[in-house]
């Protein structure tokens, strides 16, 4: 049945170039036997759903590459203190790296207003124009680039969408993943978002000035951290008082060295 | 949660994948393998698909999801398993330098076209 359907198929791509047998061509092939076999066919395609994105992002990383120019991925849940983090970090590290951050959020521009106050470049993407995405896909990323000056830029930041499932499926082209993770949060984050925490380089377990106010079982948190990503680093941080700071600052400057050579 | 991007894109890679012969038919079904790693869900997907799908020659199509486990392969001892509880060190010598072989597939295998 197949194979006569597929001959079907084959008279009526053959009439299609041979233009003066047409209408002849096209009786047969819709009015001889070969109709009535109705068969279906299969079609191998073997591609990546999100093949479009890995490319972008891999056109991105190239951009980067030419633009000498360091890119960090912040994830984390809502309300992890990712902008406060990200915040007492640029005020560490500038004016020695020069920065820029793209801020991702599904509305409001919140979190640019409060980063702008830093000094450092921000573009803020809202992602409602875009059905409101959980995400911050690479070709969203490309079309934020535009106003950024790359002469003077040697660190890009990209503050993720707050969401632990979605953003650890886009590559965007950068060069390091880092998550952010509140003790206020279950200590088994890592082992219900496990895609999340096997994407990332690093952890900043933050909020950790809350510690003793809390019922937090920090060693199961970072058990759970390791058995999900053995041996990757996590980093005990409060952005508030801005304890463990230095140590994540030297693993971002050793990072952004590694790659720069500067 | 972003099914409904991913029910799209399905969609356009679907779409053009009908060969130039069969411009026009009706896509019955379309096979896909998810691994159990990807953030998807494939219930979500499904009713995604079925509304992105409308008025399309995807309408009514049959979403085919085979779920791929999660397999790894230990860099110091080549042993090969599969995981199924978040613990990605190796199940005999526990290291922790593993390679994941499967599990984050999100792919298009095949899609098959009534022919008529």
């Amino acid at each position: 049945m197949l194979t006569t359907g597929y001959q079907t198929i084959k008279n009526y791509h053959h009439h299609e170039n041979h233009k003066s047998h047409h209408t002849h061509d096209r009786k047969t092939a819709a009015g001889g036997p070969e109709i009535e076999s109705r068969g279906t066919r299969k079609i191998k395609v073997v591609r990546r759903v999100l093949d479009a994105n890995d490319i972008m992002a891999r056109k991105n990383r190239d951009f980067f590459k030419d633009q000498n120019v360091f890119v960090l991925n912040m994830m984390s849940s809502p309300g992890s203190g990712k902008t406060t983090t990200l915040e007492k970090t640029l005020a560490h590290i500038m004016p020695d790296i020069k920065s820029a951050v793209v801020v991702g959020d599904i509305c409001t521009t919140n979190d640019a207003d409060r980063l702008s106050k830093t000094g450092v470049p921000v573009v803020q993407i809202n992602t409602d124009e875009f059905g409101g995405d959980c995400h911050l896909a690479a070709h969203v990323i490309e079309k934020s680039l535009q106003g950024l000056d790359f002469e003077n830029i040697d660190l890009l930041i990209v503050e993720n969408i707050g969401n632990l499932v979605c953003p650890a499926e886009f590559d965007i082209g950068e060069d390091a993943r880092v998550v952010v993770l509140s003790v206020t949060e279950g200590e088994d984050k890592p082992a219900k978002y496990p895609l999340m925490f096997r994407v990332c380089d690093a952890v900043l377990l933050n909020k950790t000035d809350l510690l003793p106010y809390l019922d937090y079982d920090r060693e199961a948190a970072i058990k759970y951290i390791q058995q999900v990503h053995p041996g990757m680093p996590v980093f005990e941080i409060s952005a508030r008082t801005e304890d463990g700071f230095e140590e994540w600052l030297d693993w971002l400057k050793e990072s952004i060295t590694a790659k720069l050579g500067r | 949660m972003h099914e409904m991007g991913v029910a799209m894109q399905i969609i356009e890679i679907a779409t053009a994948s009908i060969p130039e012969d069969m411009k026009g038919a009706r896509v019955e079904r379309i096979n896909l393998k998810v691994g159990k790693l990807s953030a998807i869900v494939p219930d979500s997907l499904g009713f995604c698909f079925e509304i992105a799908a409308k008025e399309t020659q995807l309408e009514g199509a049959e979403l085919v999801i085979e779920e791929i486990p999660v397999t790894a392969r230990c860099k110091d001892c080549d042993n090969e398993w599969t995981i199924d509880s978040p613990v990605f060190s190796c199940s005999r010598c526990q290291s922790g330098s593993i390679e994941l072989l499967s599990g984050r597939e999100l792919d298009i295998d095949s899609i098959e076209v009534k022919e008529d």
